[in-house]
């Protein structure tokens, strides 16, 4: 059997990793799916390393994914809270990593609402940075557990049809999730209204759909997005109504779809505004699978880097 | 690393000899043998496990479990690598309480992986006892190891490497002991 090779310091986004990257990735959180199935939910692999967890931005998902991930490898997690935090106090962004490392952790998973700021950090830092989530940039770690759960229930990641539906603008989720599947050769269809999906994205080697019946034909996974009212979605259409009336996926649009269609989002869902409930319930829907598998994959991300690039202090 | 053959120690009739020898044993050993699970250790491991298991069911019409266990997650050894060791997949289907284990593996050398295979063990459950069967014990343990069950004592120098090469990943089954090239 072949060794796998994976010689990443980071995870700052999909954009930098190789197919073979992506194979060993989700090869890795196949093998950790067996340990959230035991009783004793544990294994020694990262005892004696510190995760550092530095959210800037909302998230009780991401955060407690890679929580649970780290502690079932045994490593240390400290979860380090940006609003009762120094950077409060007006500490900047570098200022509050590097004290962080002075403690000498071996991993740092950043979300932050500013693109690129993980990459910033690999800059100065001594960690091995993993991307939690930058602005509208990338959220490598999502689109890796959606792939995890494609290949779970279409038994392939290749020759395959993905539509995306909803604000791809803004999401990082969509970015990270093209990337991918443009890199392992699948058709990319992205739908929304013009506003929210910019014919721009055509050259990231998808096609872009103004009519979601289009859009989802024949595809074997359907990507819904949550209209994220909190960055100001509102403003890109006229209302919800209309939003919901052409861009929300119902079990007729759905049945456009290839029969083995899955339903994916990337969570939380707004109900009845992108997704019909009982869709969001319904037996294609793969959203709780996609939350088990978000463990599985930030697993093996913590396992596969190894922490420590340079020396540490003294 | 580049290695040539050294010796060719056994050919497909004596193993398939080695083989059924070590199935009587374990089940000469094991007056209960409804009791019995055998657990393989990745990679190579699991398929001398399922040879003993399939050679088990001719001898006596028993069926028994067969596991598979992946020890890298509890080597000793994780933080010394410059690439972190491929995990591979862990699959027992059955619980170990109050079982009797054979562990199973292809060859014990420093007893290192049998160490961690056990620790990895005893987290997934209390069995009843523990035994060890492995097709060639080549010497040079770390560890207070012992194989219950051995194919073959091969003693070996320790820049050797002993290779039991089986139908179902080679294509055929012979054991051999490889050299670095250039000794």
């Amino acid at each position: 059997m072949k060794e796998r090779t994976f010689r990443q310091d980071h995870l700052l986004g999909i954009e930098q990793l190789s197919v073979g990257d992506i194979e060993t990735i989700l090869e890795t959180a196949e093998a950790f799916i067996e340990v959230s199935s035991r009783e004793v939910k544990k294994v020694p692999a990262l005892k004696g390393k510190t995760v550092v967890n530095l959210f800037f931005e909302n998230s009780t998902r991401t955060r407690s994914s890679f929580e649970i991930a780290a502690k079932r490898l045994s490593a240390d997690l400290i979860n380090f809270n940006s609003s009762i935090s120094s950077l409060k106090k007006g500490e900047t962004l570098k200022d509050t990593v590097l004290t962080l490392e002075a403690m000498n952790p071996h991993i740092i998973v950043i979300r932050h609402s500013a693109s690129g700021s993980p990459h910033y950090l690999t800059t100065f830092a001594r960690s091995s940075i993993v991307n939690a989530g930058d602005g509208f940039h990338e959220h490598p770690t999502q689109a890796l557990l959606d792939a995890l759960t494609i290949q779970q229930r279409l038994k392939t990641l290749r020759g395959l049809k993905i539509a995306i539906v909803g604000d791809i603008l803004h999401s990082r989720v969509a970015r990270s999730n093209i990337l991918l599947h443009h890199k392992l050769g699948n058709e990319i269809a992205l739908i929304g209204p013009p506003s929210l999906v910019p014919l721009e994205f055509e050259k990231m080697g998808a096609r872009v759909h103004y009519d979601i019946r289009r859009g989802v034909k024949d595809a074997d996974v359907v990507m819904m997005l949550r209209v994220q009212e909190e960055r100001g979605a509102k403003n890109y259409f006229p209302s919800i109504r209309e939003y919901r009336n052409r861009f929300a996926i119902n079990r007729e649009i759905f049945a456009l779809a290839k029969k083995s269609a899955i339903l994916m989002h990337p969570g939380p869902i707004n109900r009845d505004v992108e997704i019909e409930t009982s869709m969001a319930d319904g037996e294609h829907s793969v959203i709780l699978q996609q939350v088990t598998n978000g463990i599985a994959v930030r697993m093996a991300v913590l396992y596969l880097l190894k922490g420590e690039i340079h020396e540490a202090l003294n | 690393m580049d290695e040539k053959i050294k010796a060719k120690i056994m050919d497909d009739k004596k193993m398939k000899r080695t083989f059924q020898r070590l199935a009587m044993e374990i089940l000469e050993q094991n007056r209960e043998a409804e009791n019995l699970v055998l657990i393989g250790i990745q990679t190579r491991g699991v398929h001398v496990a399922r040879r003993i298991q399939q050679l088990v069911k001719e001898l006596e019409n028993i069926e028994i479990p067969l596991g598979i266990l992946d020890i890298t997650m509890f080597r000793d050894d994780l933080h010394k690598h410059e690439q972190q060791p491929a995990v591979k997949k862990t699959q027992i289907d059955f619980s170990i309480e109050d079982r009797d284990i054979i562990l199973i593996d292809d060859v014990v050398f420093t007893g290192r992986t049998i160490r961690a295979a056990m620790d990895s063990i005893f987290e997934l459950g209390r069995p009843a006892s523990v035994q060890l069967a492995v097709f060639i014990d080549r010497g040079h343990r770390e560890m207070p190891i012992s194989p219950d069950f051995k194919g073959k004592y091969l003693p070996t120098s320790r820049r050797e490497r002993v290779k039991v090469m089986l139908q179902e990943i080679d294509g055929k089954d012979q054991v051999l002991i490889m050299e670095p090239k250039g000794f």
